[in-house]
């Protein structure tokens, strides 16, 4: 029931952003015990040995460019360009799916390597912020997908273009969250 | 022209009709806030006498020293039991069901912004509560404290499923509550009637914005410590262990760091009811409406700077301690506010003292009490005697009977016209009132000197020698009463359903919004969206009307502004759905597989992605009302 | 004897916060009664307003409508002011006293006792002093006491009101808790926090002494097991040597060598049994060997399976250990 808002903000939008800050706690909570447990694994094997930068850089790079073509799918359904919404919303999707390959090939060599779930604090840690953060990408995937799927059928025009919108405003914070991980996570191993 | 006549004239619905017709079906579809409120009613009812049998177990265990009726393991049990129900599955759902029927309301508002998300919020507490006792016919009751200390609940310490029922529960209620809290926080600010600016909205919904807040940054971090819990008991991590470095007061920082907050949760709408109440039956604005407001915007951002306060005893140094002993005293400052304010607003009034009011009038009172034995371990040395102690939980008991229990019991007199329009008993009314405080008062005033005289907290028993004996009887015998003192509630509710007088939109001459709807109100609650143009619309400038309203006031007491009987045009309501329940059961069925079954995880994933895109591509609303 | 020492010297409330027999716990009551000086005050202003209000002011027949008053900034000041005074009055000895409190002891002359809460039951060692006992610890009238506080596997707190505050036992911590006894005495105490079945049954001893009564202590406890001397103890010992006992305890100077349960050197010199939950009587004794499950339900002790002259000549043999 979309009434007249007092804000001047949808429902909609304004519960993406209320839902936005409730995640920043969530994730804020995951960074903050990563970052108290930092260093005090009293097994191996440690971040610095298998941490791979190269790697994790490319693929930080494709979510970024994920984030870029959001913007050019909101752009498109904002124009009624529907062709160009449908291109976009698959690619976002798609590069959000390599990101995805990308860490399920990392987790898979990290078990490899000797380091499963179990293993450590380093590993506890780990995995449950990096899986949390891809669990949320996995959705924002899927609901990607709906929004591509509904394009494809033509139930979406610029009328929807709000719709996309606040998806890409998840998708947004999802990648922003990616840069904090990837800094902290990675960069200052 | 009779009292009653005059109710009719005002669109009284009458019990039976609109509000409550239609069959099963329609209360499972329904996505009406009203009939969601009145749903989470029931239920956290249910879930409160459950908890209160549980309550009154424990006390007949203690009723004599040595005691053999429950053993320990039992014991222990239902003192976890009896936490996790009162403060996840009785008292929030509580106060949800007032934030369900009343906040809408008082906004000017014709429903809540998701109306079916709000259906699933339900349907997760409901779910998660049966889950939750699905664990005692499977003989595997939680047993580790409604705040789970690591490592004692690891799967090292509580091998068995019990701690999984908890941790599993709790996740699944949690996330109906997070949807809650967006999903009254947009109601809120962008759904109230032209011209409701902040500084008009009623105390209530003022506190229900605040909780909303507090439910948003809260709950999140216990969501990461409650999953942290399953990984460690079920995935075999480390993040509680200090044989891997782990450090196991972690959980204790991520449980409070919620848990001080969720205090305030369950306490700031009771004194959003009572900041209704009380100018309604004294018959005089709220006093100083901008400072009571902005001390409950204090409390709830102090409330996010004092969790340490749980953890005196745990030895983090004297810094660290004396921060978070001076921030909890500072939250005794805007709680003194509010107490002098609601004081001064009765002063110079005509104070009647009908059941809301009395139990208004007994929470500022009570919990006067209980603030001021908070001060008393606000003080770190001293309670280093006190914490984990019966001292604690005289304390708490009176923060959360004397305070949200009593201002809840406000809320009902208050509202229950409105809800089914009928009038309570005032005689029973006043019965259960009176038994309530009594009992309530020698139930736990008790415990301060048990406690300081050396009764641990979540002990089965205790030795004859310590003196304890007296203190403890008199405790078991006021839960006897309080036990007792529901039997006036029921048979009033009881009564009124069955035969309770007309009550018209506004029997009780009060000023907010919800009083110029018939009672109970119309599935769209206002025929024409009422423009606002000053705090308390009803009141001022004054109408002088009302019978008797110089005494206690009669049933058919009419407002000055009503609303047409009909819409003058159509009105557009979302169309009942059943996707929120097949998306809650979906999500049952995952919480439920998570116990062992990989296979049940996935259909119940299967069944959420299911009510999911039914939801999805259900179109909301269809024709005209 | 028992019974006398246990109740004797303890009055009413052996378990009292506020009849302190520490500096600690001292402190810790004046710092509680003036807070409670100050909150009776409060009570008396707050609740004496409630009622004269709701007296004066209810309802009259026939009365105007009330004249609205819709605030009042000197007064919202002065409701806001007075209770931040009080809250200043409070804070400033709090804070006093938590930084003499919360810091560890600096009397170089301290008595150091290792207190290790275990399921459900303390163990106490004296590094210094080569003693290793269980559940009650002995400690000289007038000397700080410097008790370093380690958990062997959940949380616990070490809690005796009389001296002291609470303080928890942590895994992978090592908390500190330290007082001065200023009276002879027995005083009692039990784990503060929730640790599991058995917690309400996880007491405490600890027994203030005169310094010539602690030095006697001390040098029978640092000692090995006595001699025994007559024919039912040592049928006791032999009992004990074939049974599962000395896979959990130990008994120095014994093959005893056990280590998941209390130290049973000096069993007969206690006062009590079970983590101070039964008075150290020959009949208890028995008691307890024979359904340690129904007196201590969840005990990591299980039920053994001896005759009734075997329980005999076991008690016999525990109380000769003196």
């Amino acid at each position: 029931m979309e009434g007249p808002s007092s804000t001047g903000v949808s429902n909609r939008k304004l519960a993406m952003w209320t839902f936005i800050g409730s995640e920043c706690m969530l994730f804020g909570t995951l960074i903050a015990t990563y970052l108290i447990y930092r260093g005090r694994n009293v097994v191996g094997p440690y971040p610095d040995e298998l941490l791979n930068i190269p790697f994790i850089t490319v693929t930080t790079f494709v979510l970024l460019m994920s984030s870029l073509m959001m913007v050019l799918a909101l752009a498109a359904i904002e124009r009624n360009d529907l062709k160009k919404t449908k291109i976009w919303l698959f690619m976002t999707a798609l590069f959000g799916l390599i990101f995805l390959g990308g860490q399920y090939y990392e987790f898979n060599h990290f078990v490899h390597e000797g380091l499963p779930l179990s293993r450590n604090l380093f590993s506890s840690t780990f995995f449950v912020l990096t899986g949390t953060h891809g669990g949320h990408v996995a959705g924002g995937v899927i609901w990607l997908g709906t929004l591509f799927v509904r394009a494809t059928q033509g139930k979406l025009d610029a009328t929807h273009a709000e719709t996309v919108e606040i998806a890409g405003l998840y998708w947004h914070f999802v990648d922003v969250i990616w840069i904090v991980l990837f800094t902290l996570i990675y960069l200052l191993v | 022209m009779t009292a009653s006549e005059h109710a009719l004239d005002n669109g009284d619905a009458g019990v039976h009709e609109g509000l409550y017709a239609g069959g099963i079906w329609s209360w499972v579809t329904t996505v009406d806030h009203k009939r969601i409120g009145i749903l989470y009613f029931l239920t956290s009812l249910v879930f409160l006498l459950v908890a209160g049998v549980e309550g009154q177990l424990l006390r007949l265990q203690l009723a004599r020293p040595e005691n053999r009726f429950l053993d320990p393991d039992l014991y222990n049990q239902l003192f976890t039991m009896h936490g996790t129900t009162m403060v996840f599955f009785a008292g929030m759902p509580l106060i949800v069901a007032f934030f369900n029927f009343v906040v809408p309301l008082q906004i000017g508002a014709r429903d809540v912004a998701f109306p079916r998300l709000n259906a699933l919020s339900y349907w997760l507490f409901l779910f998660a509560g049966l889950f939750l006792y699905s664990s005692v016919p499977l003989r595997a009751m939680p047993d580790g404290g409604w705040f789970a200390y690591m490592p004692l609940t690891s799967s090292e310490y509580s091998p068995g499923l019990g701690m999984d029922f908890y941790v599993l529960s709790l996740l699944l209620a949690g996330i109906g509550t997070i949807a809650g809290g967006v999903n009254f926080f947009v109601t809120i600010l962008n759904m109230r009637a032209p011209g409701m600016r902040f500084m008009r909205l009623p105390l209530f919904t003022w506190m229900a914005l605040i909780v909303s807040v507090l439910i948003l940054l809260a709950f999140p971090p216990f969501t990461v410590g409650l999953v942290f819990m399953m990984f460690d008991r079920s995935f075999g991590t480390h993040f509680f262990d200090a044989a891997a470095g782990a450090d196991p007061v972690l959980w204790q920082h991520l449980f409070w760091v919620f848990g001080h907050p969720e205090v305030y949760i369950l306490i700031l709408p009771a004194f959003g009811v009572v900041s209704d109440v009380i100018p309604a039956f004294s018959r005089k604005s709220l006093f100083g409406y901008p400072v009571v407001v902005f001390s409950g915007i204090l409390i709830a951002f102090l409330g996010f700077g004092v969790w340490v306060h749980h953890m005196f005893s745990v030895g983090l140094g004297p810094v660290v301690n004396a921060v978070f002993g001076g921030a909890t005293m500072l939250i005794a400052i805007p709680t003194g506010i509010k107490i002098f304010n609601w004081i001064a607003t009765m002063w110079g009034g005509q104070i009647r003292f009908n059941t809301p009011m009395l139990f208004a009038i007994g929470l500022v009172g009570s919990f006067t009490i209980g603030g001021l034995s908070g001060v008393m371990h606000a003080s770190p040395p001293a309670d280093l005697q006190q914490t984990d102690t019966y001292f604690v939980v005289a304390h708490f008991h009176y923060v959360l009977i004397g305070g949200t229990v009593f201002g809840l019991f406000s809320g009902l007199y208050y509202w229950f016209p409105k809800a089914t329009g009928r009038m309570l008993s005032e005689a029973l009314g006043k019965a259960h009132f009176w038994l309530t405080f009594i009992a309530f008062n020698v139930t736990f005033f008790p415990m301060h000197f048990s406690g300081l005289l050396g009764m641990p907290r979540r002990t089965f028993t205790y030795a004859e020698g310590l003196g304890l004996d007296v203190f403890n009887l008199i405790s078991t015998i006021g839960a006897f009463m309080f036990t007792f003192a529901f039997i006036p509630l029921f048979l009033n509710l009881w009564r009124a359903w069955r035969k309770g007088e007309p009550a018209g939109a506004n029997p009780w001459d009060a000023p907010t919004l919800e009083w110029t709807v018939s009672s109970p109100p119309p599935h769209y609650n206002f025929a024409v969206i009422p423009t606002v143009d000053r705090r308390d619309p009803l009141w001022h400038p004054h109408i002088e009307v009302g019978l008797g309203w110089a005494g206690e006031v009669e049933p058919g007491g009419v407002s000055p502004r009503v609303q047409p009987k009909e819409p003058p045009e159509p009105v557009h309501m979302p169309d009942p759905s059943y996707w929120p329940l097949v998306m809650g059961i979906g999500m049952l069925v995952m919480t439920a597989g998570a116990l062992g079954s990989l296979g049940v995880v996935l259909l119940g994933l299967a069944v959420t992605m299911l009510g999911l895109f039914g939801w999805a591509f259900e179109p909301s609303e269809s024709g005209a009302h | 004897m028992g019974a006398v020492v246990l109740q004797g010297c303890n009055g009413e409330y052996p378990q009292s916060a506020l009849h302190p027999s520490s500096d600690f716990a001292t402190r810790l009551d004046d710092l509680f009664t003036q807070i409670v000086w100050w909150a009776a005050g409060v009570f008396v202003i707050v609740e004496g307003a409630l009622i004269y209000t709701i007296i004066r002011f209810r309802a009259r027949p026939g009365a105007p409508r009330p004249k609205e008053v819709h605030g009042h900034i000197a007064m919202e000041i002065g409701w806001t002011l007075a209770p931040a005074l009080i809250l200043v009055a409070i804070a400033i000895p709090t804070i006093q006293t938590i930084f003499i409190v919360d810091r560890p002891t600096t009397d170089e002359d301290a008595l150091v006792i290792e207190a290790i809460g275990r399921q459900w039951w303390w163990e106490f060692r004296y590094p210094e002093l080569g003693i290793v006992t269980a559940n009650e610890a002995h400690v000289p009238v007038g000397r700080t006491v410097d008790l370093r506080l380690r958990s062997a596997d959940v949380l616990h707190s070490f809690w005796v009101p009389r001296l002291g505050g609470k303080r928890d036992l942590v895994p992978g911590h090592e908390n500190q808790l330290w007082f001065k006894p200023d009276s002879v005495g027995v005083f009692w105490g039990q784990c503060a926090e929730y640790c599991g079945t058995a917690h309400a049954l996880m007491g405490t001893r600890v027994i203030v002494d005169e310094p010539a009564d602690f030095d006697a202590w001390v040098a029978l406890n640092q000692g090995s097991a006595v001699a025994l001397t007559d024919p039912q103890s040592r049928a006791g010992r032999g009992v004990f040597m074939a049974n599962a006992c000395v896979s959990c305890h130990a008994v120095r100077g014994s093959a005893a060598v056990g280590q998941f349960g209390p130290d049973l050197t000096h069993f007969g010199g206690r006062l009590t049994l079970g983590a101070g939950i039964l008075e150290n009587t020959r009949e208890n004794v028995i008691r307890w060997l024979d359904s340690t499950q129904h007196i201590k339900p969840g005990s990591l002790m299980p039920d053994v399976e001896l005759s009734d002259e075997q329980l005999e000549q076991l008690a016999a043999y525990l109380l000769a250990l003196r």
